[in-house]
């Protein structure tokens, strides 16, 4: 009789196992959906109002302090305070975290925004001017198109730190793959499931990034003639 | 009784504050590992960063540095490093905090020595100063503002990230935050706000009062254009600067 067998089946305590990703393929698949899902949406929100806020900041020069003031402050409260804030209200759901991470992307792209917006040529305006192009359409046809590069900027920035963010989101119980990684880490320490959640969240900010950038050599064809 | 009728109850009981692991006890303890960790990445930070201006080479490897770093969580980090040789407790969670320190201090040491005019360095060395002397006497003094400006940035966001170390359990103040989650919201509701108030006012103090020491040590010819701007303009299409941080 012998007890070598115990011994191979010891299962340590590797820093990264396949069998862990196999037998585990469903909860990793779940917490990336969730930390694609969270990040998406929160970017595309935080786009959505944060490119106006910087049309609204470069239209209206006296307003521009005020909105980067207060994208600022907002900026250097910590995540776990902003979501101690928010969560008492809205409770421990999705949208707690929903509305942490737009709140801190909001600053990354309304600076890169009204950077890129300030870029633009005091020629080119007049001459969009003097073509008859109204305030309206000179925005859409001129200045936002030319702003594209500032503006891809800060959603690639906001992207990238939204990822890694997201994870904080775990505090009511939404984080994604933060979610894995701490319960890997509650659950006696499981190395191979913190490293592969922190594998995953690297590459995908990684992936994500690369995306944008695409999207962004596609959307402006004429930085690279 | 509303959340924020709870959080002034809790703040008004005295032993919040002075038990063991009350208020002042995690004040007292996240001010020494943020400390602890900004004085370690300045270490790293600063001599890798005037080394690589004063050459002018490894540009490259600064922005590098700043993008890995921004997409590792915090939490990634802090979960990880106490698995390792260095073993739970403070030395992790300042090691994981240092991290995300060094990349403000690379930058913006790196940009400091870069930024000093070629005619000035030209002059020095035409004055017969040597590489050591050129460091001293002329580049460090001159990116002075510089330094301040990223001491600032990285102190600021390691107090702010430090309330991350709490997901560990680490200490610092975000510990009353958890804690008030722990409770439910419910009940804890008024500890959670509370938490959250008092480390939203450390940073935010944080950042002013630097915000004057940072004027305070720039020499006043230097003051006009703001380094940290400046510098900030000058990252940003390589991604480094425009504010952004880790996980804070």
């Amino acid at each position: 009789m012998s007890l070598r067998h115990l011994a191979y089946d010891d299962p340590g305590n590797p820093w990264f196992s396949w069998r862990y990703v196999q037998d585990n393929a469903e909860t990793i698949r779940a917490a990336l959906g969730e930390h694609v899902s969270l990040t998406a949406q929160a970017v595309l929100v935080a786009a959505l109002v944060a490119v106006p806020l910087a049309v609204l900041a470069h239209w209206y020069r006296p307003l521009t302090g005020p909105i980067l003031a207060f994208s600022g402050a907002l900026y250097t409260i910590p995540s776990l305070a902003l979501f101690a804030f928010i969560a008492p209200y809205v409770g421990t759901g999705t949208t707690t975290v929903l509305i942490g991470l737009v709140l801190y992307a909001l600053l990354l792209i309304v600076r890169n925004s009204l950077a890129g917006l300030r870029q633009v040529p005091a020629e080119v305006r007049d001459a969009a001017q003097g073509m008859g192009y109204g305030r309206l359409a000179s925005l859409l046809r001129i200045d936002l198109p030319l702003a594209v590069p500032g503006i891809l900027t800060g959603l690639r920035l906001a992207t990238v730190s939204t990822v890694a963010l997201t994870t904080v989101g775990d505090l009511v119980g939404h984080g994604g793959l933060g979610t894995l990684i701490l319960a890997g880490f509650r659950n006696n320490f499981y190395r191979a499931q913190i490293l592969t959640g922190t594998l995953l969240c690297v590459a995908l900010a990684l992936v994500l990034d690369l995306l944008l950038a695409g999207a962004g050599r596609l959307l402006t064809p004429w930085t690279r003639r | 009784m509303n959340p924020v009728e709870q959080a002034i109850v809790w703040l008004n009981d005295p032993l919040n504050w002075t038990n063991p692991g009350g208020i002042t006890d995690r004040l007292v303890e996240h001010l020494a590992i943020s400390a602890a960790a900004v004085a370690l990445g300045c270490l790293v930070a600063w001599p890798l960063g005037l080394w690589l201006g004063h050459r002018g080479g490894g540009g490259g490897l600064v922005v590098v540095v700043s993008n890995v770093t921004l997409a590792i969580p915090t939490i990634a980090l802090l979960a990880i490093l106490p698995l390792t040789f260095l073993g739970f407790g403070k030395p992790a969670v300042i090691a994981a905090l240092a991290v995300f320190a060094v990349p403000p201090l690379l930058a913006n040491a790196y940009t400091g020595m870069r930024e000093v005019d070629p005619q000035v360095r030209d002059a020095a060395v035409g004055m017969g100063l040597s590489g050591g002397q050129l460091v001293r006497r002329v580049e460090l003094p001159l990116a002075v503002p510089y330094l301040a400006a990223g001491f600032r940035t990285a102190a600021v966001q390691v107090v702010a990230t430090a309330t991350l170390a709490s997901f560990v359990n680490g200490g610092g103040l975000g510990q009353i935050i958890s804690a008030g989650f722990g409770l439910g919201i419910a009940a804890g509701g008024g500890q959670i706000l509370a938490g959250g108030l008092l480390v939203a006012l450390l940073a935010l103090g944080m950042e002013v009062a630097l915000a004057v020491a940072q004027r305070a040590v720039t020499p006043r010819p230097l003051r006009a254009g703001t380094a940290r701007r400046a510098a900030a303009v000058e990252a940003a299409p390589a991604q480094v600067g425009a504010g952004a941080r880790g996980a804070g």
